[in-house]
This record gives structure tokens, sequence and C-alpha cells, in this order.
């Protein structure tokens, strides 16, 4: 439903520069028969892979989380960027502050959380890790790399 | 009789919901009639309570109150193999009111 | 064995101060019980019949003496003086309180340990072989392979919701001591004929509800492969695997719909794009952690004989060492199963005194094993009396590893609130009625395992013997299964037919003993005399 889409106004915080995307998202299925549409979401369902033809005419992607305990988001939002997507991965739903980090280190570049979160708590999350055991899309240097250079 | 419990929020203690407050003992239990969904609702909202739920007991001929099922009863009580870290070490027959 | 590096302690150190941050957003009402429950889960905070329960991660089981100390010190600091060693090699305290958690975390923080993902929809603690190191029969030790994926697996931020909880067993060695098969993924360490070593996978095994023994879908992932190929089998499981329903949702529901050919085609095709991303620690890391498990300094020319004119002490040697690869040492188990016990639980002071003897008698050293007992892994033969002598003051010398009243035993309704029934009153009526009858050391080895729901924490479904626990119209009621195994020769069991009460399923599980000592063949196991008769002969003295 168009309705549920979410629209610049929804997305609490952004971490690119380039101007934000301001037409709706359709669905996978619409984005795939329609040429001309830029943004696409996905829902849980959904095979990210799908959209990898298209990746040069896409802005935005939003990955929907009905419900913050369906992990199936993380995977989609890694597999575009290794892809080399990179425009816009948005967040959408039930998105809370505890699980933010690990959307970062997917490769997810903002946010639009269904219930406002507090910034302060969100700020503190992003920052608690010191480092990171795995090397994700989001360019930071695992602890391994980091001991054998 | 229908009464309330679940678990202290800090301690994770059992507790039993007594008309006013939350008790560690299910002596302590009322009968909350059909005003479980009401008394759960603004307790686990105020915190007061985590993890709670209305089941079915009976009253005993000693006046004490009997969970209908054995979890609760286990609850009530403590483990059936530690009588020492029940609520009632000195009372090795409490046991059997658990089965 | 394996020690922090100042990345490893900043991340356990970080972890604490986030389940502090967590913990306080739940106490002020920021965060729902709901939205709670899968943070405290990820750090081992259950919410048990009486309290909160804490789980602490013991990876591949192993464990120093002074991590053993501060396992007791929280026993009596935290709880109420008792910890309970699981079937995945870890411990749990059945009395915690929420506002002490955090600073319970820290305590294992100072000491190298931690309760990260002892629980919830992620891949949990890496369970490993309890002989690693030590066992005469491995090919190498499997622990640093589990150290790499225990890193790996740390706060991976793409598998911390999965459809469902994950775990991984590493073993290298044919005889299999950690039921790695019964895994979500079993790793075997073999050799392959050009006499390289690599790791064979085995996917969608497990107990619960639906319990099935897991395919190989790999037979040599090379080792500068092993955490890609687990990050591509997991990718599959978390997009795939089905999030509908509860009970269908672990990786052996997907791998048995799909079929292993279908699961490891789909795994095949991730990995080769895996690969390409770069994801793997280069050999250097793997080669940096085994020097942390490098033998320990072990005598040369000891004698391999010890003075067996005690016949007690004979006994427990026979029955309670394991042959080590270093001549004049053997494992020594401790077996935290006296008869009428509840097993599993060792007091504060005995987790003192474990740790103070692997100080002495083993280099530092002691393992959980899954069936719930402790092992000091490298003990001089010629020092085996005097440390059985100490064991034995303790009420830790009972000589019964793989007897029949070595029985794994979840916690059960006892404690669990997951639980249908209570196990552990069962297990303690069976130990006390062989340890009576003396029938007990007729037997021979007899795995014997319950588990108080479908769930399946006491393993039942892989016990020579195994026993479910099940509510019948509000009462307690046992079913009987008979031909599991755990181990090389894995299977699951059959059960008998209709359940018994509490008193029944005890004569149950003697009658059929009895069908075991009549018809016997030579050295047969238990085991092997049911696959060879059946379970007929079985059911006609049960319910004939």
């Amino acid at each position: 439903m168009a309705e549920d889409f979410t629209s610049p106004d929804d997305v609490q915080f952004r971490f690119r520069d380039d101007e934000t995307v301001a037409v709706p998202a359709v669905t996978v299925d619409s984005f795939i028969d329609q040429t001309n549409a830029n943004a696409v979401r996905i829902e849980p369902g959904d095979d990210a892979r799908d959209l990898l033809p298209h990746l040069d005419h896409i802005a935005l992607v939003e990955v929907n989380f009905p419900a913050f305990g369906d992990g199936r988001g993380y995977s989609a939002a890694r597999i575009l960027r290794e892809a080399g997507y990179e425009g816009e991965l948005r967040a959408v739903g039930d998105v809370l502050v505890d699980q933010i980090a690990y959307m970062r280190r997917c490769g997810f570049d903002s946010f639009a959380p269904q219930k406002r979160l507090d910034e302060a708590d969100v700020e503190r999350a992003l920052s608690h890790w010191p480092e990171v055991y795995q090397k994700t899309v989001d360019g930071r240097a695992p602890i391994w790399k980091l001991r054998h250079g | 009789m229908k009464i309330l419990t679940g678990n202290d929020l800090k301690t994770g203690a059992v507790v039993w919901w007594d008309g006013q407050n939350w008790s560690l003992h299910v002596e302590d239990a009322v009968d909350v009639g059909d005003r479980a969904e009401e008394i759960l609702g603004r307790e686990e909202a105020a915190r007061r309570v985590n993890a709670s739920y209305a089941i079915d007991a009976t009253r005993d001929e000693d006046g004490g109150v009997r969970p209908a099922h054995i979890k609760d009863r286990v609850r009530a009580l403590g483990p059936t193999v530690r009588p020492d870290l029940t609520l009632k070490p000195a009372e090795p027959e409490a046991l059997n009111w658990v089965i | 064995m394996y020690k922090y590096d100042n990345y490893d302690q900043a991340m356990v150190d970080a972890r604490v101060e986030e389940f502090r941050d967590q913990a306080r957003r739940r106490l002020e009402g920021k965060l729902t019980e709901d939205q709670f429950k899968p943070l405290r889960l990820m750090n081992g905070l259950y919410l048990q019949l009486h309290a909160y329960m804490l789980r602490v991660a013991v990876p591949y089981g192993t464990l120093n003496g002074e991590q053993m100390h501060a396992l007791a010190d929280i026993a009596d600091k935290y709880d109420r003086g008792y910890g309970h060693f699981t079937t995945r090699q870890n411990i749990q305290y059945n009395w915690i309180k929420l506002e002490d958690a955090g600073d319970i975390l820290a305590d294992l923080a100072k000491v190298e340990m931690h309760a990260i993902q002892t629980s919830g929809n992620c891949i949990r603690n890496i369970s490993s072989d309890h002989f690693a190191g030590a066992a005469a029969d491995e090919l190498v030790d499997p622990r640093p392979y589990a150290e790499i994926l225990r890193q790996w697996s740390s706060f991976h931020p793409e598998f911390s919701y999965l459809p469902r909880k994950f775990k991984i067993a590493v073993i290298a060695s044919d005889t299999d001591r950690a039921a790695m098969r019964l895994h979500d993924i079993g790793i075997q360490i073999v050799r392959n004929e050009a006499g390289e070593i690599g790791a064979a996978f085995y996917v969608g095994g497990g107990m619960g509800r639906t319990p099935m023994v897991a395919p190989c879908i790999h037979d040599f992932v090379p080792l500068d492969q092993l955490v890609t190929y687990s990050e591509a089998c997991l990718r599959v499981y978390n997009r795939y695997g089905r999030r509908d329903n509860k009970y269908k949702a672990r990786i052996k529901i997907l791998v048995h719909e799909l079929g292993k050919e279908e699961y490891a085609r789909q795994v095949e095709e991730e990995f080769a794009h895996m690969l390409e991303q770069g994801i793997e620690p280069p050999l250097a890391e793997l080669e940096r952690i085994k020097t942390y498990f490098a033998d320990p300094a072990f005598k040369t020319d000891l004698p391999t004989e010890a003075d067996r004119s005690d016949p007690e002490f004979a006994l427990w040697m026979d029955r309670n060492t394991h042959p080590h690869k270093q001549a004049g040492y053997v494992s020594a188990v401790i077996s935290l199963k006296p008869v009428g016990g509840i097993p599993g639980d060792a007091s504060a002071e005995q987790m003192h005194l474990m740790a103070e003897l692997a100080k002495e008698y083993s280099f530092d050293e002691c393992r959980v094993m899954h069936t719930q007992n402790i092992v000091l892994p490298h003990v001089e033969i010629g020092r085996l009396h005097e440390l059985w002598s100490k064991l034995e003051a303790a009420g830790l010398g009972t000589p019964n590893l793989d007897q029949i009243d070595d029985i794994i035993a979840c916690p059960g309704l006892d404690y669990c609130s997951l639980a249908n029934a209570r196990s552990i009153p069962v297990a303690q009526k069976i130990s006390k009625r062989f340890a009576e009858t003396g029938k007990g050391d007729e037997l021979g080895q007899l795995k014997l395992k319950i588990s108080g729901c479908i769930n399946a924490c006491g393993h039942h479904h892989a016990g020579h013997i195994g026993i479910l626990g099940v509510d019948r119209k509000g009462v307690e009621n046992y079913q009987l299964l008979l031909g599991g195994s755990e181990a090389e020769d894995c299977s699951l069991g059959k059960i008998t037919g209709p359940g018994f009460d509490e008193d029944g399923i005890v004569d149950a599980v003697e009658k059929a003993t009895d069908v075991y000592l009549a018809n016997r063949e030579g050295s047969e196991r238990f085991l092997d005399t049911y696959r060879r008769i059946g379970m007929d002969p079985f059911k006609e003295a049960l319910y004939g």
C-alpha cells in the first residue's frame, strides 16, 4: 500500500550528503515492470538480487522491517552493497536503537523508524563498538586485519 | 478462582497479586474475577511486574491458594529437588503440595 | 589455551557496557519487554521459573583455574552457592537479579569470559570435543578452528536475527564426543588424500521437536575458506529459513525441505560470490590462534602404569580416564553425577576445588563436557591416585563415566519455564535404583538422557535410553525411547509406546536393561543389542 511508504520527512537519521529522493518507492514487482522508477521497496520475502540488473538507475532502496526480529533485511542490504549499489539504503519500519549499529554495518545509510528514536541513545549505540570482528560492506577494518596488516 | 502472577522486573522473584501489591507468597493471592486484563495492563505499564499472566487456582480447606497447574505450584514453592532453597525449607512435606 | 588480546578484551568490555545501558533503558521503561527480551537473551539472560537465569559461555568447553574460581565466586556472590553445567558445555545460574546482571558480566570480563550469544536467535557458543588437545585419537586440536569461528560469529551484524537459534560444533577426530551431527552446523576437521587439512561440513542436524541427523554437504572446505563457507551457509539460512512457524524455523527444516543437494547448491552459489568479498581472515590469524593451543610442557619418560592395588581406585581409573596422546598422561573425568544427585550441578566449593586441581594436576586447564561432567585433560598417570583421593573426599569421585547413572538431565520443571515435566527427580530415582540393586555395574556403557520437554536440552533422542517428560492433562508423564546415539554411530531413538508415571518410568528402564542383559552377546553394549534384536523384545517386556 503506497500510503505506508516513507517520505523524506520520515527519515530520522541519514548518513549521506546527496539530495533525498522524494518519489515514493514502489514494490519490487512493479519496479521490475516499470523502467522509469528510481526508488524501490524491499519486503522481507523479496529477493534483493532481482534488483541487481537495475542498480545503475536506482537512487533509493527502502528495506522494510515489519518486525525487528525478522533479520532478512540485513542480508538484503549487504547483497546490494556487495553488488556495488551506492544509492541510499534506507531501513524503515520497526527500526530500534539496538539494531541500528548492525544495520549500519550491513550498509544502511538512512533510517526511517516507525516510532522516532531517542537521538542520544542512537548516537551512543552507533559509536559503541571500538572495533569489529567481521569484514562487511561498511569499510571498517576487522580485528584480524588490524592484527596482521 | 482467577489469580495473577508474574516476576518482579528487577529481581525476577515470583510474585502474586494480593489486591494492592505483588506478594512473594501465593497464599496472599486474591481472586480477581474478570479484572485480570485491566490489572495486568496497568501493572506491566508501570513496570511493577514482568511477564505476568492470569491462572486458575482453587482455595484449600485451610484457606491456602493452590494454582491449578503444577508449573505454577513449582513457581510458588521453589525447586522440588532443592527443598533448602524453597520458600518453606523447614517443611519438607510442602513438596507434596506441589505434586 | 586462548588468551584475549586488547581487541578481544575491548569487545567484551564494550558488550558489558552495552548491556548495562540496555538494562537501564528497560528499567526506565524505554524498552518494552518484547524489545528487551532478544537483547537480554543474546547476553544469556533468561526469565525462568524462579528468577532470571544467566547462562555463561565456556567457549569449546575450555576453562583455566582462575576462570573456574571466578565461576564459583559468581555462584557465591550473586546466586545461591551453586551452578549448573549444561549440555552445550556452558554453565548457568538459576537465581540471578536483573539489577546484578551487568556487574556479573563485568566480573566475567575480568577473567576473559562472557555470556555473549548463549541464547537468542543467533550463532550460539561453539562447542567442541572435551578431550581436544589431549585425545590420542585426534587429528589436530579442533579448538583453534572453533576460536576462529567464535570471533567471526561474535556480534555478527547480518546473523543476529536469524529465523531461530544456531549451534555449531567442531571436532577433529573420527570418534565424535560432541554430538557433532546433531548441530545446525557440525564441522569435522579432516585430512584429504593429498594430506591437506580441511573441514567437512555437516548441516541441518538437531534434536528438539523434529530431530535430524545432519547430512554432509561438503566433504572438504580448505582452511583458508572456513569462515567464508560458514558465512555462505548462514546467509542461505537467514534468507530462506522459515519464519512463519517457530517450530519449523531451524536450519534442519530448510535443509530437509530443499533437500541436501539443493541446499548445498545454493550454498555453493553464495560461496562463489562470497569468495570475492575478501571476508576470510588470513591463515596467519589461524596460526596466531594455534600458538595459544600449543601443547603444555609435557614431561617425558613418565610411568605409564599406576598402582592399581586399591580396587575402588582401579575401577575409577578404568571408567573415568581417557587415553592421552602423550605417554604417561591421561584425561581424567570428574563426575558431577553422584548417586541421587542433581546431574551437572556443582557447588561453589566444588568449583573452587576443581579449579585448584586443574592448576595442580592438569596444567591449569579443565573442560566442561556436554555430558555435564568436568575433565582434567592432562593428568600424569603416576599422580592419578592422589587426584582421585582428593576427588573422593569432595564427593566428586563417582566412577560412572558413560554408565547408566552418568545421566544427562535438563533442569526440567524444577527450574525451566518451557518444561512439561521434571527431569531431575527421575534421574535421581534411576541412579538410586541401579545403585541399590547393583545392576548398574553389569551394564557397561549405557547412555541415558532425560529431557523435560520436546525441546530436548537433555538430548533424549540421542540416548541409548532416552526419556521424554510430557504433560498429560496436567500430570507429568514420561515416554521411553531406545536406540539413540550422539556419537559417530549417530542415530535417533524411537519411542517404545505409551508413557509411564514417575515410578513407572524407573521400572521401565530397569526392564529394558533386563532385556539387554538376557540377550547380550559377547561384549555388546546396550545399543548394539538393541540394534541387533530390534524394538519388539523390549516392547514385549514393557507392555506384554
